[in-house]
């Protein structure tokens, strides 16, 4: 077991209430940027650390974090993207259940950096019962005088409070965050002006994600150095990953960057293999929206290396033979499931959470889920899968948000290395209504 | 906007108005936001009124909800329709929200939503015959490790089997929480 920044104290009990959380380390992050550091230098450690978003974009921090607009006399907003939905994702929940603490001490040190004095929450509105565990400990950090006027004396003031959705999956991009949280629909902006200029209220504002706040704060407490020495070349520091599908052992674990995806998914500290004694036939490794790799892609590269749990090492091979860290969903699927049956899931998946703003993505991720569903149900032709391509490229690119193509993204993925299996719904379409067609074969030449 | 909203059967006889108690529950929400941006607690505002309006929003309640803030009820239709999680129509007592999305669906959701509808004689989106319980299928709900489940109000349902959906409904039936 590698070493865990986030989550060493996840089982202490009593870790979610100040005294405890406290008593363990807890708000010395504060203490030290709020007495000893400027916000200049505590966004130089985070740029020294090497963090990048952990929603799923794995932008640098700092960097997004730096473009931050000042101009006199107007606020700036931090927003912590809590609408965890991408299928596959559940490792925020987590954290914020376990040890909400983490999160506000992150939001208080890091909204001290960026000069706000107001932050929100805003968490997906399924996850209510995280966001009364929220408000208790927010009331505790204010009573013990981490949160409201002059906080430990050092002249900065912040509120924090937390604001719930409603179930749309399009308010966990940044620009339909900000307008869910204006009390509107979830219609995402057109960039520019981009959030850091124009968000919140028409104020300079930053979105991060829940795990990117919390990892501040062993970034200030250790030092961005430190930090970074964790991982692997441009993949610093720890991630959460929260493993789902046919595993023996599902769960959240927090993993040092680079280790094997072999490791992850046989390893005894981690999931211990597939469940039922099956066999690996595919894993979608970042959240529903990455592509998903065949059996022969997941534990090596097209090149024959091992594949890491890296931002680089997953993406090594581009869309050809590669897929993306993302979120850190993980999703393994064994021998017995259906791709063409997955595919189609999260094609539906992906119309159904359609904002309806862009035609492209409006139509076409209706007309890919109604193609999948006839192909899956063995009323498909051959024409329906090169139509889904076409599609595909009709939706990738031409929207205002990137849910075009995080719907698209998966269905070439599928298609592209499973072009049998659907080929297969096709030709044998009784056949297909029966059995699963099981694993496909390593081809000759992958690279 | 459904068709519940045309049916005078389906709407509140009388006029929904929050206790003086939620009331300040309102105000201290609208204080967490700047002078005149508390337009921003309105998703929150609008499970509230759901909560003690009988589950759902009629269009009177929405319509209440749009004086309270002192906007248009359009604002308010605009909002109540593009979010899931709101019921536009009634429901029963409980909603079963059971997750079908791919991680839930590799570890047999299909089936647990066809025990649950067979158990309680109704299809997806019906309500059972003795107004207990509606049955809902839900997108990913963020409990991928612990498939299948269901989310019942704010209680998440997790490591779902036909006995635990057996347990769960027996329970909800005598007025209990299951665990």
């Amino acid at each position: 077991m590698g070493r865990r920044l986030l989550l060493e104290h996840d089982n202490v009990a009593g870790i979610e209430t100040f005294d405890v959380y406290r008593k363990n380390g807890g708000y010395r992050s504060v203490e030290k940027a709020l007495k000893s550091m400027s916000p200049e230098l505590v966004l130089e450690e985070v740029q020294k650390s090497g963090l990048r978003g952990r929603g799923g974009a794995g932008f640098p921090t700092g960097m997004k974090w730096s473009f931050l607009a000042k101009p006199e006399g107007v606020p700036r907003y931090l927003l912590c993207n809590a609408d965890e939905s991408e299928p596959g994702t559940f490792k925020d929940r987590y954290l914020m259940e376990k040890i909400p603490h983490l999160l506000i001490e992150g939001m208080i040190v890091s909204s001290f950096a960026l000069g706000a004095n107001q932050s929100y929450i805003y968490i997906r509105g399924e996850y209510m019962w995280i966001l009364d565990i929220l408000e208790k400990a927010i009331a505790e950090a204010y009573d013990k005088g981490f949160l409201g006027k002059n906080i430990l004396g050092s002249g900065f003031d912040h509120d924090l409070s937390v604001a719930p959705g409603g179930g749309a999956y399009i308010c966990g991009e940044e620009t339909a965050l900000i307008e869910s949280l204006e009390g509107k629909r979830g219609n995402p902006r057109m960039k520019p002006p981009f959030p850091a200029v124009k968000g919140l209220y028409g104020c300079p504002t930053v979105v991060n994600n829940v795990e990117s706040i919390a990892a501040v704060v062993p970034i200030i407490n250790d030092g961005g150095e430190e930090y970074a020495k964790i991982g692997l070349g441009k993949s610093t520091g720890t991630k959460l990953i929260s493993a789902c599908g046919n595993l023996v052992r599902p769960g959240v674990y927090e993993i040092e960057m680079g280790i094997t995806v072999e490791e992850f998914i046989y390893g005894d500290d981690y999931c211990r293999g597939i469940a039922n004694g099956k066999k690996l036939k595919a894993c979608v490794p970042g959240g529903s929206s990455v592509p998903i790799l065949p059996h022969y892609l997941v534990t090596k590269t097209a090149a024959g290396e091992d594949r890491l749990m890296t931002y680089e090492s997953l993406a090594d091979g581009g869309f050809a033979s590669g897929s993306m860290l993302g979120s850190g969903g993980f999703i393994v699927f064994d021998e017995d499931q259906c791709i063409v049956r997955n595919t189609w899931n999260f094609a539906r998946f992906y119309a159904h959470e359609s904002c309806g703003q862009c035609s492209p993505c409006r139509e076409g991720t209706g007309w890919m889920e109604k193609v999948l569903h006839r192909l899956e149900h063995g009323q498909g032709n051959l024409r329906d899968i090169d139509l889904l391509a076409e599609i595909n490229k009709k939706i990738e690119g031409n929207t205002i948000c990137p849910l075009g193509d995080a719907a698209a993204w998966p269905v070439a993925a599928a298609i592209r290395h499973f072009r049998d299996e659907f080929e297969w719904h096709v030709n044998e379409r009784e056949e297909s209504q029966k059995r699963n067609y099981g694993l496909i074969r390593e081809p000759q030449s992958i690279a | 906007m459904s068709s519940s909203h045309t049916d005078l059967s389906k709407r509140h006889s009388e006029k929904p108005v929050f206790s003086a108690e939620k009331m300040a529950e309102v105000q201290v929400l609208f204080a967490q936001y700047p002078e005149g941006k508390s337009k921003s607690a309105i998703i929150r505002v609008l499970h509230m009124a759901e909560e003690e309006f009988g589950g759902w929003l009629s269009i009177e309640t929405m319509d209440y909800v749009a004086e309270v803030f002192n906007i248009q009820p359009i604002e308010v239709y605009e909002v109540a329709t593009f979010y899931t999680m709101f019921n536009l129509e009634p429901t029963g007592k409980y909603v079963f929200e059971v997750c079908r999305t791919g991680p839930c669906m590799l570890l047999g959701s299909d089936s647990i939503i066809d025990y649950i509808g067979t158990k309680l004689d109704i299809k997806v989106g019906e309500t059972s015959a003795d107004g207990m319980f509606t049955l809902k299928t839900s997108e990913c709900l963020g409990a991928c490790g612990y498939a299948p489940m269901l989310q019942c109000g704010k209680k998440y349902h997790e490591h779902l089997t036909k006995e635990r959906v057996d347990e769960i409904i027996t329970a909800y039936r005598a007025g209990q929480t299951p665990n």
